[in-house]
């Protein structure tokens, strides 16, 4: 029943070393892109304030298939936007990482924004009376706060990340989803055995991630 | 709490801000000019690729209507047999017997921890070699058939929740006047947690929405963005205009819904017959999940 995982004719670790890495890069651009966007939505300039706004409440409410499909077909196809990668398999991965950090830094810049809310008003008050500036005053002393108060959802969000990687199936990145749907359709007799190797390999991604940053989160919670 | 971050602008903060409002407005511009030309330069911008989508109403009827039918049916479908199920879950984790309460969490902990595409994908296989379903209506199947098993798990987390957020007082005084457990969930905890969890799971209803487009692109379902597909063979490699078309409906949706759960919210608080209780629908995954509102 579980001669696929030996036949040498699927990648399996391969497979989710592709998911590990487009989860690893996507969180680390959507945590930057997150925090501009809420830095964007809090800011005192009224327009960068819209399109913060605009941009997280247009881009939330799209399935991220679109998105993703959209920068094969949109950015790749039509614009001719290649983002530096040589090999078409670069190319898909590298618009999947894009897709990703478009949809989940919104989804960041929300857990960030109702962290700033936890952060007493006297905070700022406190910040400003010393005559720090807005950047100074967010940089300095509200978002460190902040940060430490959202460890738990942004946890989430990670998880939920790791789990919408394999959204990139669909323009063919050959993460853990794509060889599963070639492994299902080429090893019919083995189905559950298939299904229960590659969930337990989401398992083994999301769990210890859940456990560790639920550790952390207490840890660095600032005490009121 | 926005306003608390800076001071009120004075000569010199305001004609910072309009720099940078101007900076801002040069750089969007930049990139907007930048893709309208390179779609120009695409023949992305003709309008006979635009304008059926407003001259033709075929377009409407034949494709994204139906389209739009199919992602409602199938999100529809979903939720209708994921909320008993999720019910029946949470509450069973919640029960005293640990031979229920364990196993029960077990299986929700399980679905909400694995991408609900390659629950897709496995039911598609499913119905493929066990089943007779006819090859038209499979992919809405295995569709509905991995949503259910993905949106039941994290129902039951909003049911749990939802029931966790009463008044311990509510519990106590059931108790007191002799319920048992069964009476006590029935007619006590349930009837009040509903309204607690009704934002949630009109959130987790965009959530359902936007996976349906899942099925459309790896599993062939004829949902909206697969109409994508076959109106570009159709009206000729209008591939652009057909997804923005495509997007700006599924945006439409579910913005209203979005809106819907937001008043909801805010309406359920402010009414008098509640207890005040309400499961957070951005951050129901915080207290113990697995980001589920995404």
């Amino acid at each position: 029943m579980f001669e696929f995982l030996t036949s040498g004719r699927y990648d399996l670790l391969g497979a989710f070393w592709v998911t590990v890495q487009l989860t690893l890069y996507s969180a680390v651009g959507s945590l930057v892109w997150g925090t501009l966007l809420a830095g964007m939505r809090v800011s005192p300039v009224p327009l960068m304030r819209g399109f913060g706004t605009a941009y997280v409440n247009v881009v939330r409410n799209t399935p991220l298939t679109i998105i993703i499909v959209g920068s094969l077909l949109g950015l790749y196809q039509t614009l001719g936007f290649e983002l530096g990668a040589e090999r078409s398999e670069d190319i898909g991965f590298r618009l999947a990482v894009l897709g990703l950090v478009a949809y989940t830094g919104t989804f960041v810049c929300e857990a960030l924004r109702s962290g700033i809310n936890t952060v007493p008003v006297g905070q700022a008050e406190a910040a400003r009376a010393l005559g720090l500036g807005f950047t100074q005053v967010l940089t300095l002393i509200i978002l460190p706060q902040a940060f430490r108060s959202v460890v738990a959802p942004l946890a989430n969000v990670l998880i939920a990340l790791t789990k919408n990687t394999t959204v990139a199936a669909a323009i063919g990145v050959a993460e853990a989803a794509y060889l599963m749907k070639n492994m299902v359709e080429n090893e019919s007799d083995a189905l559950f055995a298939v299904f229960g190797v590659v969930a337990l390999g989401f398992v083994l991604l999301t769990l210890p991630t859940g456990l560790l940053l639920g550790w952390v989160s207490k840890r660095v919670a600032v005490k009121r | 709490m926005t306003s608390v971050l800076y001071d009120a602008p004075g000569p010199g903060a305001k004609r910072r801000n309009i720099i940078y409002t101007v900076v801002f407005v040069v750089l969007i511009g930049l990139a907007a000019w930048w893709v309208l030309a390179t779609m120009d330069e695409k023949n992305q911008l003709d309008a006979d690729k635009w304008s059926p989508f407003v001259t033709d109403s075929r377009v409407w009827t034949t494709f994204l209507l139906p389209g739009l039918l199919e992602t409602l049916k199938a999100a529809a479908l979903s939720l209708v047999i994921a909320l008993p199920l999720g019910a029946i879950l949470g509450i069973g984790r919640l029960s005293d017997h640990a031979w229920i309460s364990v196993p029960v969490g077990v299986v929700v902990e399980f679905f909400r921890s694995i991408p609900v595409l390659i629950m897709m994908v496995f039911a598609h296989q499913l119905f493929v070699l066990f089943s007779t379903i006819d090859s038209e209506v499979r992919p809405l199947y295995a569709v509905v058939t991995g949503l259910v098993l993905y949106n039941a798990s994290v129902i039951a987390e909003i049911v749990r929740s939802g029931i966790q957020s009463l008044p311990t007082g509510q519990t106590d005084a059931a108790k007191a006047i002799g319920m048992r457990k069964g009476q006590m969930m029935l007619f006590v905890l349930l009837p009040q947690a509903v309204t607690a969890m009704l934002p949630a799971l009109v959130s987790q209803l965009v959530v359902i929405v936007k996976d349906t487009a899942l099925g459309g692109a790896i599993l062939g379902f004829n949902e909206l963005l697969f109409q994508v597909r076959t109106i570009t063979a159709n009206y000729g490699a209008n591939t652009i205009a057909a997804l923005t078309v495509v997007a700006l409906i599924f945006i439409l949706v579910n913005f209203a819904l979005t809106s819907f759960a937001s008043w909801l919210e805010r309406r359920l608080r402010e009414g008098k017959k509640s207890t005040g209780a309400m499961v957070d629908r951005n951050v129901i995954d915080a207290a113990g999940g697995m980001g589920a509102a995404l």
